[in-house]
């Protein structure tokens, strides 16, 4: 029906010699929450930057609200909302001067601009605090401020860029409790990036994004379909014995990981009963999960989110990894 | 809870880019810049008191050397410092107030400008018309004290300080805006402004005078675009005081090129038609940079 919020062709950057987006193809419908999930370096704030006109490609092209990033900046700007990964408010000024700033930058009607900043204000629940200055502000409501900010002149699209790093979790249930209400009230397109699994799964669609390129792109239920593996964790008497017997009797791929000797196998809870019979170490526990969007990013990239940051993958990984 | 409750929140739209809305840009980063001076009292402090000291203690020392060979009746050597002390003042108040394009993107906030539908322009003008407001005041700060060192209180006077501070500073912050949009972090930034403008400021007027110097010094000096800021604030305050010719020559000599006496209107001139310059070549280095 209508056009795509965003629409991403074969989009890179390069800075150097450092590859940082290699060539994406996207689409995000009207209204979607897009999630773009990826370690460190993966290229999330990069492509963000080039989509919000910060940063111009070094090739590909892109469409934001309808509108060419390189040849239509202005038209860009106009449209979105933007909240950067790092903090961008001004310290020395009260929150509701930082809203005027911004109210003023974008040309929102005189008359508007009061009531305006009132309703941000109150979907945030910062409204006792908007005569104080903002380096009075903790973390999450300098945050929410921001979030506050990026809504103040009804962007169609919004880029949140890790919005929920670094909070604690009500802080992070509290935005994410905003971000939900924003999609039932306000006509808006959000686009975020995010390293938290669990958030991924609050999208309507996310692009897994690993070294600059999309691995796979679809509805967190069918990645975590997809995947078909169910990870078991064991806590045993002797590990190194227990990965020794898995890979002899099961010819399964084991490692320690989070403490636990853990492995991916099919149908999980069928085989739980064949390790108790056969496996010659003493179980003290075990633990079969569904997969997980983090097993879904282990399936496609080989390593989980955390050790891609780490930098090194495990062999129960990479066992895990189908194909 | 407050989420549940929020009503429907009414559109706005965004203008199209135009001038209105470019002017709306430039008075709000104006603005700011003039909460953010006030709301920065330390910063307040050490800007006014540093003149104070090169006035009291420089101005009394150096004048205690000259007053073997020039006698006891010539005018105070503080008199002849003030006007300087109040460029430098001027000239230190609006390379700060340039410096906090740094400032800005050293903590993020220059990105909340950058991505607005505006002009890069006017964030630029705001600046620097902000940096030039702010030591205008500073510079006021240091003319209150006239009265300390013999200069009178004329409103005449003071206005016309305080029409030809702003003139200068507006150029001066655009000038460290010149330097200042490239630039990553605040080191760099205060380094480059040592190397720069001290020299300019000691070759201007400001802390010597710049009668009887050696001619190559004295070519130096009238290259140096700071002398033609510093010029007329002195010869505004000297013509307040009472001195005689000889008195007169030495320590208030004007620029001459070769025999021409430079007129403070032209120098006046001249130090806009730089700080515009100045402008244009820092917003087209602005609009490049990514
Ligand atoms: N301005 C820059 N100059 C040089 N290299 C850059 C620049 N910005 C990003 N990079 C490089 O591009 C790559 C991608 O960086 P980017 O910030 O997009 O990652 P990210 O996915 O946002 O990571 P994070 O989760 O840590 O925020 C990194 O290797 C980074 O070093
Ligand atoms: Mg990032």
């Amino acid at each position: 029906m209508s056009n795509p919020a965003i629409a991403v062709q074969g989009l890179t950057k390069t800075y150097g010699k450092t590859e940082a987006v290699k060539g994406v193809d996207f689409q995000v419908e009207p209204g979607e929450i897009f999630g773009f999930l990826g370690p460190n370096g993966a290229g999330k704030s990069t492509t963000i930057n080039m989509l919000c006109t910060l940063a111009r490609p070094t090739a590909g092209s892109a469409t934001v609200a309808g509108h060419d990033i390189v040849r239509e900046r202005d038209e860009v700007r106009r449209n979105i909302g933007l909240v950067f990964q790092d903090q961008t408010v001004d310290g020395y000024l009260t929150a509701e001067m930082n809203l005027r700033f911004h109210a003023e930058m974008y040309g929102v009607p005189r008359t508007a601009t009061a009531d305006r900043i009132h309703q941000v204000l109150d979907i945030v629940g910062l409204q006792d605090r908007r005569s104080h200055k903002v380096e009075t502000f903790s973390g999450g409501m300098k945050r929410r401020l921001e979030i506050a900010r990026g809504l103040l002149h009804s962007p169609r699209v919004l880029f949140l860029d890790e919005p929920t790093v670094g909070l604690d979790p009500q802080t992070r249930a509290a935005i994410w409790g905003y971000i939900n209400e924003l999609r039932r009230h306000e006509d808006i397109t959000i686009f975020m990036t995010t390293h938290y699994m669990e958030e991924a799964e609050y999208c309507d669609r996310i692009a897994i994004i690993d070294q600059g390129r999309i691995v796979v792109l679809d509805t967190p239920e069918t990645l975590k379909a997809s995947v078909g593996k169910d990870r078991v964790q064991l806590h045993t008497v002797d590990d190194a014995k227990a990965i020794t017997l898995l890979k002899e009797r099961f010819g399964i791929e084991a490692a320690i990981h989070e403490g636990q000797v853990t492995f991916a196998v099919a149908s999980g809870e069928e085989f739980v009963p064949r390790l108790f019979a056969d496996l010659k170490v003493t179980i003290r526990s075990v633990n079969v999960a569904r997969p997980s969007l983090d097993d879904v990013f282990m399936s496609y990239t080989g390593s989980t989110i955390r050790d891609a940051e780490a930098g090194s993958p495990h062999d129960w990984m990479r066992a895990m990894v189908r194909r | 809870m407050t989420v549940e409750t929020t009503p429907r929140i009414a559109r706005v739209t965004v203008p199209r880019r135009g001038v209105r809305h470019d002017l709306r840009a430039v008075r709000v980063v104006l603005h700011r810049e003039i909460l953010r001076f006030l709301a920065d009292r330390t910063r307040i402090i050490t800007m006014t008191l540093q003149p104070i000291l090169w006035l009291f203690v420089l101005g009394t020392g150096i004048g205690a050397l000259m007053s073997g060979p020039l006698g006891s009746q010539g005018p105070d050597f503080r008199t002849f410092m003030f006007p300087g002390v109040i460029s430098m003042s001027v000239i230190m108040t609006a390379m700060f107030s340039a410096g906090s394009i740094v400032w800005d993107r050293e903590f993020g906030f220059l990105r909340e400008m950058l991505v607005a539908p505006i002009s890069r322009t006017s964030i630029l003008i705001g600046k620097c018309l902000g940096g030039a407001l702010v030591a205008t005041l500073q510079g006021l700060v240091i003319v209150a004290l006239a009265g300390l060192v013999d200069v009178p209180y004329s409103p005449l006077l003071i206005l016309t300080l305080a029409a030809e501070m702003f003139l200068a500073a507006f150029t001066i912050t655009a000038f460290g805006v010149l330097v200042a949009v490239r630039i990553k972090n605040m080191q760099t930034f205060f380094g480059v402004v040592q190397m720069a403008v001290m020299p300019m400021l000691f070759l201007s007027g400001a802390v010597f005078p710049l009668s009887n110097l050696p001619s190559w010094l004295s070519v130096l000096t009238s290259l140096n675009p700071l002398t033609y800021a510093v010029d007329p604030l002195r010869q505004a305050v000297f013509s307040h005081l009472n001195l005689t010719p000889a008195e007169s020559l030495m320590f208030n000599p004007g620029i001459s090129w070769f025999d021409w006496q430079v007129p403070v209107g032209v120098q006046l001139g001249l130090i806009s038609a730089a700080g515009l310059v100045l402008l244009l070549i820092a917003a087209i280095r602005f609009r490049r940079a990514d």
